[in-house]
């Protein structure tokens, strides 16, 4: 399967929907910590380019909905970005070393953190 | 959502807390607890609950993530109930749309009722409400009972999972109101604030410390600059992040602001416990 199927298959989001106008990257609000906007993400899965896969975007990403909110094509970018992070997560691939978690953070934090971030 | 029938008598409804409201937000589930309480509302803690799964999964093609969610409405079904009120952003979302996903999704539904065999089926009829959609319907109750009305400015940040997605929202989405009228009607005054509805990069600040310390700075920044006296927030890990990142802003252009939950601006107004000038 390749990478657009896959992401489409995970995400249940039809990708070719998008017709870049780059409202989802003006409108994230992590988007300044982000290596690839948004936007591109979508568009490097649509080009079967396999090195969004290594971007950092998916893990900067906090599923905040505010993209597929305001997309005017309704593609819901938070659930591509959920199936770019599981393509890592599923291969056993973590993004978050539990060792080096820090004291002193809230439950809701941490306990959100290993869901996103670990396998 | 408008809950006329709870005008004057005495009512009960399910509470369920959550992991963070019995650890690093207790002030926010007591003052909850303490402002529904004059306002004639009993918070009644399920007797059993489980974490609710946090951060609502999005894969199709695995519904694990979404049983504890659902395990959760049906301990309240169990019991009787047939309305929920949970204060934490995260657990209301999640709560939120996996009930949605119950009303909705008959084949997932068929697939999570067979493997949970020993609990009863469940389709969704539970009610999740957060407790700002019961104040929504409540304007007279809140104002007899004001006796210090506040007499500051405030910024009000609603955060994401509140608004988001649009489904699930407690008000209008990209511009909610229901905050600022809780304000004003307790006697304080709302600044203009155009971050109210933005992430604070909630659970980054566990991997990516740095990036929430930044989302702090503008947030708060842009608070003061408005002319805020202190952000009044909802969610126990937007309240974490602005109160606790802001110490770690190095900028010298910076100066912070309190952060307090909505409902201890109530107990305060309503003649209780003031809120901590930080």
């Amino acid at each position: 399967m390749d990478l657009l199927a896959k992401v489409e298959e995970l995400s249940g989001e039809n990708l070719y929907a998008c017709y870049q106008c780059g409202k989802c990257s003006a409108g994230c609000p992590m988007v300044d910590q982000m290596d690839l906007l948004p936007n591109q993400v979508i568009l490097y899965v649509i080009r079967n380019d396999e090195s969004v896969v290594e971007a950092k975007t998916p893990w900067i990403c906090a599923q905040c909905y505010q993209c597929g909110t305001r997309c005017p094509r309704n593609v819901d970018i938070t659930k591509i970005m959920e199936a770019l992070r599981l393509i890592k997560l599923r291969k056993n691939i973590d993004y978050l070393k539990i060792g080096k978690v820090k004291k002193n953070l809230p439950q809701i934090a941490v306990v959100s953190a290993t869901r996103k971030y670990t396998g | 959502m408008q809950l006329a029938n709870i005008q004057g008598e005495k009512m009960e409804i399910a509470y369920y807390p959550g992991c963070t409201l019995k650890t690093n937000a207790k002030e926010f589930e007591e003052s909850t607890i303490e402002a529904f309480k004059k306002l004639g509302i009993e918070l009644k803690e399920l007797n059993k609950w489980y974490c609710c799964g946090t951060v609502y999964s999005l894969a199709t093609d695995n519904l694990m993530y979404r049983l504890a969610a659902i395990r959760n409405l049906i301990k309240v079904k169990e019991e009787g109930y047939d309305k929920v009120v949970t204060l934490c952003s995260i657990c209301y979302n999640t709560l939120k749309q996996a009930n949605l996903m119950a009303q909705q999704d008959e084949e997932a539904m068929y697939k999570i009722n067979s493997f949970m065999d020993e609990e009863p089926d469940y389709h969704g009829e539970v009610e999740v409400l957060h407790p700002l959609e019961i104040l929504k319907g409540m304007e007279e109750k809140i104002k007899e009972n004001v006796v210090k009305p506040l007499n500051k400015k405030y910024a009000v940040y609603y955060g994401c999972l509140l608004l988001r997605p649009k489904e699930v929202a407690i008000d209008e989405y990209e511009n909610p109101s229901v905050m600022e009228k809780l304000v004003e009607m307790l006697g304080g005054s709302v600044v203009n604030f155009p971050f109210k509805n933005e992430c604070c990069g909630a659970y980054n600040v566990v991997s990516d410390r740095e990036a929430v310390v930044e989302r702090c700075y503008r947030i708060v920044g842009n608070a003061r600059k408005n002319g805020a006296d202190a952000i009044v927030t909802s969610c126990p890990l937007c309240h974490f992040n602005l109160s606790e990142m802001q110490k770690e802003i190095k900028k010298t252009d910076f100066v912070g602001l309190p952060i307090y939950y909505f409902s201890q601006l109530m107990v305060e107004a309503f003649g209780g416990r003031k809120c901590k000038e930080k």
